[in-house]
């Protein structure tokens, strides 16, 4: 943290200023943790900071009070440059019970600002967090800058005489650290005053309660010293445009209502409730008005199955999911590539296998999107790379789905699906062109004949006379469609299903690359290791190594020019939340000498382990 | 719609509905009569081809929309109701068909046949039920009686059979119905009715595989025994059977037992007095589960009632929001929420 002090004249405290600060709020996971880092990370952005995300909550919705297994986290990175992660170590620490502490203070850097909610350290809730001692009494906090207040008392203190019960007052403790947070790093108060105001237009007294706490905690703050200094982040050099912040989940959501409304087709979304992929059931679920219509099956099976015959019927059909339920929709995805229906499959990645981590990211649902099913079976696969990003790449999803006839893969995950980015709106005009036609001519039709360059076969759905056809699982007659036993007939079409999908790459940009055109090192990454990749890139082309790194948003097909730009460096590293899915994709097609740096923790990568990875090769 | 028949459109037949595909069922299968039934009744309907579609699982039955020249979709195994939900929601006004069997709608697709049922999509379900697996050649099916021999059960099977329409009443489906192959006339009325029905429709048919289980349905369905073994029901009349209807159904409890009018002072009166439309559907679920040898196996509409369909109910809800907040715009959308300026 280098800093530059300044004199504030209001207070008696110093204001230092600051380029980049990482916090991580942490409590029970009914502590209402990820609100409180939710709106410190909007009210960040509203000011002009960069900002980066990290929730990190336990699958239990709330295990017993107190435990460790029920500690909910919440790292944002604020700034005042351009980032790219949510920072590797919290330079600060909000614990508001005795197992946050525990679960997070390992993590806190050396010298780094504690604080914590001394009402919760009784003897109850430091047996369960498993203290012996008090940490805070013990002297093993001497490394850190330990700031002890009060806040459940505090917080009761400041609704004496109102009229929320008990139980609810105490509730409210979360806006309480909120408001010592705004004060420490100098933030207004208006953003969060008005965000309660919204939420809670429907019981005004908790919304009274929680404006009284949150100004009584930036009070104290201000007026009792307990620090001495707050800080300053100034504002990052954003490129100039209109923002909103946005977590991937919500960019994925609105991304496919925007590539429906530009197909000119409804948009059908079937979908079975899983973690951490229901949030865009329950997005889509609102927007009934684009004509969205949401699906809520019985089974992961169902979902996928009602949105091909959406799908068939002329909807743009999407199904979404997490790896365990793409497991259970291979069958059914099989049967979208033998039929040719456009579909794109959601999987919002998670720690595995079988039920794995749920609440945790990771990336090894590659192999199983690209290969997960009996038999030939090609699909496309796209990877946004940022929570942002989810937008453009939802819509790139649909534009080749409907293009080439064929399903296609978006491979999103836990990190990008909650963690969120300022996000600048794009124009409506900057969006693609992508109408769908229908089929409508019955002269010269046949159910599989192909368009010469994509190879897609004529979308004609039910309804438009003189076009009763039949499809199904059994393989297809070349142009009929019927049904067909031939060997020649079966080795043609396999052939040509791979084909359409390699045909893809005639319609996705080139891979660009970040740094020198060629060189010792080039990182290549996909998915949401983006940011993590390329700020260590950047660290070590600050300090003067030749690397480069490079980040692919298409994986089946791939770039054109990816072959090409692999050999231009000696020496090409894959790091992967997974043990090196994409590095034997491109090692099998490129025969390079690719080598794997893989990570399965749940968690995305640090950027110092990442440049010390790469050093190796430097 | 568009429809055929009126206005002055040319009237189809059963010709215009069949395809240039060789029907590849066994010869003699039970399947031929269904498909002869469901072609017939099609240019009753008024509907144009372009707007139906069948769709179906796999299984033997499940090669029915080859031989449909309306839309079709042969899907996989089990998952047709799915499929069929998803065409039927994307476009209300096309008339869909599901075509499964006993093992593709019982065992390997049980979730997705409660579930289409319980949510009252229109769909036209029917279940070809010969109590067999016959594209694998042979062996037990759900419905298979207990103890019956067969390739995979060379000992008897052990399982205990479920009731197709036991199943259909718990799910709440607001059609049950059954007919079989062997009464192409009862059948055509069936198919009918089911095709007029609005809502999930499921209509059992007994149907017989010759090669691996031929005769399932002959100890109550051939001509010389039907009488005294099988009931039709009519609707608002007394459930009566016999060759002279002088045997009848009467409820004791909740509990049928057979009697036999100007026995024991027993009228007509006191014969259990069938009505499909019956809100509860209790009544008709003893009726369904009547079966040969204890009772006459009972053919005909069990359950006929309405309420609001699924598609229906969404494409409510899309109009109540498009009302409330107007039709989708998109440039508001993204920029909804807390936005902010960076010049």
């Amino acid at each position: 943290m280098s800093a530059t002090t300044l004199e504030d004249l209001s207070t008696s405290t110093q204001l230092e200023e600051l380029e980049s600060v990482t916090i991580r709020f942490a409590g029970d996971s009914g502590d209402g943790m990820q609100v409180t880092g939710g709106q410190f990370t909007s009210t960040s952005a509203i000011i002009g900071n960069d900002i980066s995300t990290l929730p990190d909550f336990p699958a239990e919705i709330r295990a017993p009070a107190g435990s460790l297994p029920g500690v909910s986290g919440y790292q944002l990175n604020f700034s005042s440059r351009d980032i790219r992660t949510p920072g590797d170590e919290p330079q600060v620490l909000v614990a508001m019970n005795p197992a946050a502490l525990k679960v997070n203070i390992k993590d806190l850097e050396p010298g780094g600002i504690l604080v914590v909610n001394t009402d919760e350290f009784t003897d109850n809730n430091l047996k369960k967090a498993g203290y012996a001692a008090n940490p805070l009494e013990d002297g093993s906090l001497s490394g850190f800058r330990v700031f002890k207040v009060a806040i459940t008392s505090l917080t009761l203190k400041a609704l004496e005489g109102a009229s929320l019960p008990f139980k609810l007052q105490e509730r409210c403790k979360n806006f309480y650290a909120l408001g010592l947070m705004y004060w420490l790093y100098d933030r207004p108060m208006e953003p969060t005053l008005k965000w309660i105001e919204d939420k809670f237009s429907n019981k005004p007294e908790v919304a009274e309660a929680n404006r009284l706490v949150l100004k009584a905690g930036f009070n104290y703050a201000d007026t009792t010293e307990i620090f001495t200094t707050h800080y300053r982040v100034g504002k990052a050099k954003i490129k100039p445009g209109k923002y909103r912040n946005i977590t991937g989940n919500e960019a994925t959501a609105i991304g496919f209502i925007a590539a429906a409304q530009l197909t000119g087709r409804p948009l059908f979304y079937g979908s079975y409730p899983i973690t951490p992929a229901s949030d865009v059931l329950h997005e889509l679920s609102k927007h009934k008005n684009f004509g969205v219509k949401t699906f809520q099956a019985e089974d992961e099976i169902a979902a996928i199955g009602a949105a091909i015959g959406a799908s068939f019927a002329g909807h743009i059909g999407l199904t979404g999911t997490s790896g365990p339920g793409v497991a259970l929709k291979s069958e059914a995805i099989g049967l979208a590539v033998m039929t040719e229906l456009p579909l794109v499959i959601l999987d919002v990645q998670r720690g595995g296998p079988s039920t794995g981590l749920p609440t945790k990211t990771e990336q090894a649902d590659l192999l199983q999107a690209m290969f997960g099913r009996n038999s030939e079976c090609p699909v496309g696969i796209v990877a946004p790379a940022t929570p942002g990003e989810c937008f453009q790449m939802a819509i790139e999803a649909v534009r080749l789905a409907t293009k080439y006839m064929a399903p296609v893969f978006f491979l999103s995950d836990g990190y990008l699906a909650n963690g969120s980015e300022p996000w600048e709106i794009p124009a409506l005009e900057s969006l693609p062109e992508m109408k769908v036609t229908f089929r409508t001519e019955t002269e010269g039709f046949l159910p599989y004949l192909r368009d010469e360059k994509t190879l897609a076969r004529p979308w004609a759905i039910p309804g438009t006379p003189g076009l009763e056809h039949r499809i199904g699982g059994i393989e297809k007659q070349h142009l009929t469609g019927n049904v067909n036993y031939e060997p020649e007939n079966h080795h043609f079409m396999v052939k040509l299903r791979a084909e359409k999908i390699q045909r893809m790459a005639q319609d996705i940009p080139e891979l660009e690359v970040f740094g020198p055109a060629e060189g010792k090192v080039l990182v290549l990454g996909w998915g949401s290791t983006y940011g993590s990749i390329t700020t260590a890139v950047e660290q070590l082309q600050e300090q003067g190594h030749s690397v480069a790194s490079a980040h692919l948003r298409y994986l089946n097909p791939f770039p054109k020019n990816l072959g090409e730009v692999l050999k231009r460096y000696e020496k090409v590293i894959i790091p992967e939340l997974n043990l090196g899915q994409l590095c034997m994709l491109i090692r099998a097609q490129f025969l390079v000498d690719a080598v794997s740096f893989g990570q399965v923790k749940g968690k995305p990568f640090k950027v110092s382990e990442l440049v010390k990875k790469i050093k190796e090769y430097l | 719609m568009s429809t055929n028949g009126t206005n002055g459109a040319v009237k189809l037949t059963r010709k215009d509905f069949q395809t240039d595909q060789e029907v590849r069922w066994c010869p003699g299968c039970g399947d031929y009569s269904i498909l002869a039934q469901v072609q017939k009744v099609m240019p009753e309907l008024g509907l144009s081809k372009e707007n139906i579609v069948f769709i179906s699982g796999i299984g033997c039955s499940s090669r029915f929309p080859y031989y449909m020249n309306t839309y079709g979709f042969h899907t996989i195994h089990g998952r047709a109701p799915a499929i069929a939900t998803g065409v039927k929601t994307a476009n209300p006004d096309l008339q869909v068909w599901v075509v499964t069997g006993d093992g593709d709608a019982l065992s390997i697709g049980g979730n997705h046949f409660i579930h289409a049922l319980r949510r009252n999509v229109d769909l036209k379900i029917v279940l070809f039920n010969n109590r067999i697996y016959g594209l694998t050649k042979g062996q037990y099916s759900p419905t298979s009686e207990q103890g019956k021999i067969n390739k995979s059960a060379p000992m008897g099977t052990i399982d205990y059979p479920i009731n197709p329409l036991s199943l259909a009443f718990a799910a709440e489906a607001t059609f049950v119905g059954r007919s079989m192959d062997v009464d192409p006339k009862h059948l055509a009325t069936m198919v009918e009715r089911l095709a007029h029905h609005k809502g999930s429709g499921i209509l059992e048919v007994y149907q017989n595989c010759n090669i691996f289980n031929d005769g399932a349905f002959k100890g109550f369905n051939e001509r010389d025994v039907k009488d005294d073994r099988m009931l039709y029901l009519e609707h608002g009349k007394p459930l009566l059977f016999g060759k002279n209807k002088t045997q009848g159904i009467r409820l004791r409890g909740a509990s049928p037992e057979i009697v036999t009018i100007g026995e024991n002072g027993v009228t007509v009166d006191d014969v259990f007095v069938h009505d499909e439309n019956a809100a509860e559907p209790s009544l008709s679920y003893i009726l369904g589960r009547m079966q040969y040898p204890e009772f006459p196996v009972p053919m005909g509409v069990f359950r006929s009632v309405t309420r609001p369909t699924y598609e229906e109910m969404l494409a409510g809800q899309i109009a109540s929001a498009v009302a409330k907040k107007g039709p989708g715009d998109l440039a508001k959308l993204l920029h909804s929420g807390e936005t902010w300026e960076i010049s």
